[in-house]
């Protein structure tokens, strides 16, 4: 495949899309689809929607017949690309291997060049994508001001105002579940290096993210001691960036590659053996470095390392579990996958870190492995079909019958706090992070 | 696209979001899951009742529209690939689980059901459904039935035309027809039931079925034999049918099948045997035990170079993966993936292998092949790619040898996934000159102006019978 450099901007017409497309997609990869349909019930826009063309193989076959010249981009197929979830649980299903999700990518990259179709979401992108995400600084600012907010009465005045009626109904419903934001994030909390306790394991690279450590500053934290209990030594190397997982999923290739350039310095100059993430979607980004810089001379090396040495906060405590002092918890617990961990970086330790955990009782929850429509930005996007996975969801949730609900991502978490909200059982059951539970059982 | 009266009529029925031609949904049911055929339909359709199907057949016939039945699009023989335009009319919001009666031992559903819930559903009360494609997460019921699809159980329980006992369809003209019932024992004339199945739509559309069940087997046990000789593996399919022992799974894996998937999955199979035998049986766990024990030991006096009986349930999934794993690793392999169906009986097993061995040597070819040995039941698969045009010349010649040995040797075209679009211009080779005539006046008795599924079936052109050396 040939590069294709000149990226044009700002008003593109269609046929410049078509062109762009032409040239990107990978033809190979959409041809290795024998359009089996063994990917379709696992893909839940198809469920939800029972369209051909909402699923893995009917956007493939979109997807080719715009590479074929068949058929021409348009705001249809734009929309078609951007109701997909992302959440890759058709490659799991497919026999034949299609790597679905860079394929996707790669028409999100053409579609990207055309600007979406709302204003709502053409805003939300840019704010997010643009102005917060790449700038850890800027959303610590958010932060301190959302937490201002919180602690300043601002919020009992504004939503005793009105004000938030300005806002849709779902962006009201999820300020509700919104933790508060820290000024202060896990570096400042407790320093750049924090020596291990007990005999030592390596030294372990953390990746703080960039919600992650503003809206779940403790998460981090707490995942930094718990490497620290487990015999790590652990460095949160300052360089570090947003990983650019969102960016790369909505089509701005370029800016995710320069999110990960700067990220796999930082991480190759503190000299660490292993990489960790605490959130699924930030670790299927970091695993995957290696594919955007194939080809590229300078980087491929670098991004090879970096990519070979990142792991999951599960993958590097349960290595060590056994040697974790951790007490009785008498919880029924359930989890929930994040499509990213899961489908993205296969990782299958968080359940077997439940099930091992003294007093707990471990519950599997009906299509766990189902995306919980939270999927990076998709439930501001779209929030209807999200909110309809996720009723879908909440109703097995309430079956297992849990306490505690498990998952291993921030936007999953959110979603599930949102979920559990939505279907009134704040008084039965929590959401929590991993890792914040394994902390909650150290002694 | 549709015409505007069209279109208004359609929507008058089903409600606007149930009817579509727009570009993006044409597109999406312009294929399924046969490699190379490809063209869009004028729109399509998505029934909730008989009658909204009733209604669409009337506006259909009054303006000679074609109507192309689909399921999930799974077949493999081009059977919902709409080559003369028309409306594609999708049953799966049909697809409700009308009644298990435990009494007489039926369930009754609509055609959009998907295979694995009736199954499930039956499961769940102790009894079975035995027709189980290897498609079944994704196939509905409907296209199960208008192929006549079978699967990895189909020696001991035959396919799905033996389940089927009766149906409700609707004609082109609109007027429904009922066939059988939930009776066992039913020969008032000819059996329209059996017709229907197998029609692949060009008959008319299947809007609910009523099928037999059978009580869940008690236990069953899993085992593998490996051969340096394919004839001795031929031999031992044959023998162990002699010895009045029906296994409910008889599968074959050749020797290039086999060194894909170890190439791939790494699950530790012999690169160098010339056939596995995947054999398991189900029943009574007293039979069962003696049943398998009997087999090994039929296996090893025809000196199978290794024979495993699964002890537990893992070690069975393990043993089971290599058949699993098949589809995965030759798909993986190159581009395109073509799975044929060529059946021949099972004392040919052997003869046929070789035939297609020395066929795709002829013509340069990868072609691996495994099946369901017990039934005949092969699927030579040629790895290849759709836009090499000179090689798929040359996989379109082979596969016509294929067709031909399989015909010589007493076999079919097609032995579970149906005619079609693919194998049309093959059926007179199986069915005769006579038989393609009543056929026809069949499809004339059901459809007299050609709607259902035109092109499908009959072809335009019969291939000449190539002559082999
Ligand atoms: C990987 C793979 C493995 C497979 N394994 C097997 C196997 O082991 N055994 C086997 O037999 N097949 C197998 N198949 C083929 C295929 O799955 C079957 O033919 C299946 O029955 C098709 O079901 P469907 O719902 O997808 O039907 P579709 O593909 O949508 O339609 C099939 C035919 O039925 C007609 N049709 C569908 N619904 C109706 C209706 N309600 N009324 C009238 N006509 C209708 C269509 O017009 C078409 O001609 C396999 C396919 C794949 C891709
Ligand atoms: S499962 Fe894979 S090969 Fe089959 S239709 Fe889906 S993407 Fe294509
Ligand atoms: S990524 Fe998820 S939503 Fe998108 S096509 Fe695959 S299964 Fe469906």
């Amino acid at each position: 495949m040939k590069p294709v450099k000149e990226k044009p901007t700002d008003q593109v017409a269609w046929e410049q899309v078509a062109e762009y497309l032409r040239k990107t997609l990978d033809q190979d990869e959409l041809t290795h689809c024998m359009r089996c349909g063994f990917c379709l019930p696992a893909c839940p826009t198809y469920r939800e929607t029972g369209l051909e063309q909402a699923s893995p193989r009917g956007r493939i076959a979109l997807m080719k017949a715009v590479a074929d010249g068949i058929i021409e981009p348009d705001t249809a197929f734009a929309d078609q690309m951007n109701l997909c979830l992302g959440c890759r649980a058709c490659e799991t299903a497919c026999p034949a291997g299609v790597q679905y999700g860079r394929v996707l990518e790669q028409a999100r990259a053409g579609i990207a060049l055309r600007e979406p179709s709302s204003r709502i979401v053409r805003g939300l992108r840019k704010l997010f994508f643009e102005h917060l995400f790449p700038h850890q600084h800027r959303l610590r600012m958010l932060g301190w001001g959302l937490a201002l907010y919180r602690r300043s009465g601002l919020r009992w005045l504004v939503r005793r105002s009105g004000l938030m009626r300005l806002f849709p109904e779902h962006l009201r419903e999820m300020e509700a579940v919104m933790p508060s934001a820290s000024f202060k994030g896990v570096r400042e909390r407790l320093g750049g290096i924090l020596r291990p306790e007990g005999a030592p394991r390596g030294r372990v690279g953390l990746f703080r993210g960039c919600i992650m450590d503003v809206l779940f500053t403790e998460t981090n934290c707490n995942t930094a001691r718990l490497l620290v209990k487990a015999g790590y030594e652990v460095v949160i190397p300052d360089k570090q960036r947003c990983c650019g997982a969102l960016h790369a999923h909505a089509g701005e290739e370029e800016a995710a590659k320069r999110l990960a350039r700067d990220n796999i310095v930082a991480f190759r100059d503190a000299k660490v053996d292993w990489i960790v993430s605490n959130a699924g979607g930030c670790g299927a980004m970091l695993v995957e470095y290696v594919h955007h810089f194939q080809g590229d001379v300078l980087m491929e090396e670098d991004a090879r390392w970096f990519s070979e040495r990142v792991r999951d906060i599960s993958q590097l405590v349960a290595d060590g579990i056994d040697d974790l002092p951790l007490k009785r918890l008498e919880h029924r617990v359930t989890y929930q996958d994040s499509c990213h961990l899961r489908n993205g970086m296969r990782v299958t330790e968080p359940r077997d870190i439940l099930r091992r955990m003294p007093g707990m009782t471990y519950v599997e929850l009906f299509e766990s492995d189902r995306c919980c429509g939270s999927a990076g930005i998709y439930n501001l996007t779209h929030p209807e079909m999200s909110k309809q996975i996720l009723d879908e969801k909440m109703i097995h949730v309430k079956n297992t019958q849990a306490d505690i609900l498990v998952t291993s991502n921030p936007g999953c978490l959110l979603q599930m706090k949102w979920g559990i909200r939505r279907a009134g059982l704040e008084h039965r059951m929590r959401a929590v992070h991993l890792a914040d539970l394994l902390m909650e059982a150290v002694e | 696209m549709l015409s505007t009266e069209v279109k208004r009529e359609l929507q008058a029925v089903v409600g606007p979001d149930d009817v579509r031609d727009d570009t993006e949904t044409r597109l999406a049911y312009s294929y399924d899951a046969t490699p190379m055929y490809q063209a869009m339909p004028d729109g399509v359709v998505f029934p909730e009742s008989t009658e909204e199907v009733q209604a669409i057949m009337k506006i259909a016939s009054r303006y000679r529209i074609p109507i192309v039945g689909r399921g999930s699009g799974s077949n493999l023989s081009a059977g919902t690939v709409p080559v003369e335009g028309g409306l594609v009319m999708v049953m799966t919001k049909m697809n409700r689980l009308i009644e298990i009666d435990q009494e007489n031992l039926t369930a009754t559903f609509q055609p959009g059901l998907i295979t694995k819930q009736l199954h499930e559903a039956v499961e769940r009360i102790g009894l079975f459904y035995p027709p189980d494609p290897g498609s079944m997460h994704v196939s509905t019921l409907g296209g199960n039935i208008a192929e006549c699809a079978g699967g990895l159980r189909g020696l001991k329980y035959g396919t799905t035309k033996d389940y089927v006992i009766g149906l409700e369809a609707v004609l082109p003209s609109g007027d429904i027809l009922r066939t059988g019932g939930k009776l066992t024992k039913d020969v008032a004339g000819y059996d329209l039931t059996k017709l229907l199945v197998g029609s692949e739509g060009t008959l008319a559309i299947i809007t609910e079925a009523t099928v037999k069940l059978l009580p869940l087997p008690e236990d069953r046990r899993v085992m593998v034999a490996h051969f340096s000789d394919l004839y001795a593996a031929a031999r031992t399919v044959s023998q162990i049918i002699a010895e009045r022992i029906i296994p409910c799974t008889l599968e074959f894996l050749d020797q290039g099948t086999i060194r894909v998937i170890e190439d791939y999955a790494k699950i530790g199979l012999p690169a160098d045997m010339a056939a596995i035998l995947l054999i398991e049986q189900d029943g009574p766990t007293s039979v069962v035990e003696r049943d398998i024990e009997r087999i090994a030991e039929i296996c090893r006096q025809a000196k199978a170079a290794h024979v495993q009986v699964a002890q537990s349930r893992e070690e069975e999934a393990q043993l089971m993966s290599a058949r699993r794993s098949a589809l995965s690793a030759l798909a993986r392999l190159r581009p395109t993936t073509i799975l044929e169906d060529a059946t021949v009986p099972r004392a040919a097993i052997a003869p046929m292998v070789e035939q297609i061995n020395r066929i795709k040597e002829k013509y340069g070819l990868q072609i691996c092949t495994f099946g369901h040995a017990g039934d005949g039941n092969l699927h030579p698969t040629c790895m290849t790619d759709a836009r090499d045009r000179e090689e798929i010349e040359r996989v379109e010649k082979a596969f016509e040898e294929i067709f031909d040995a399989a015909i010589r040797l007493g076999g079919t075209i097609t032995g579970e996934h149906g005619v079609g679009l693919a194998k049309a211009p093959f059926l007179e080779w199986k069915v005769g000159k006579s038989g393609i005539e009543v056929m026809k006046g069949i499809k004339k008795a059901f459809d007299p102006d050609g709607l259902l599924n035109p092109g499908k079936m009959f072809a335009k052109e019969t291939r000449r019978r190539v002559v082999i050396m």
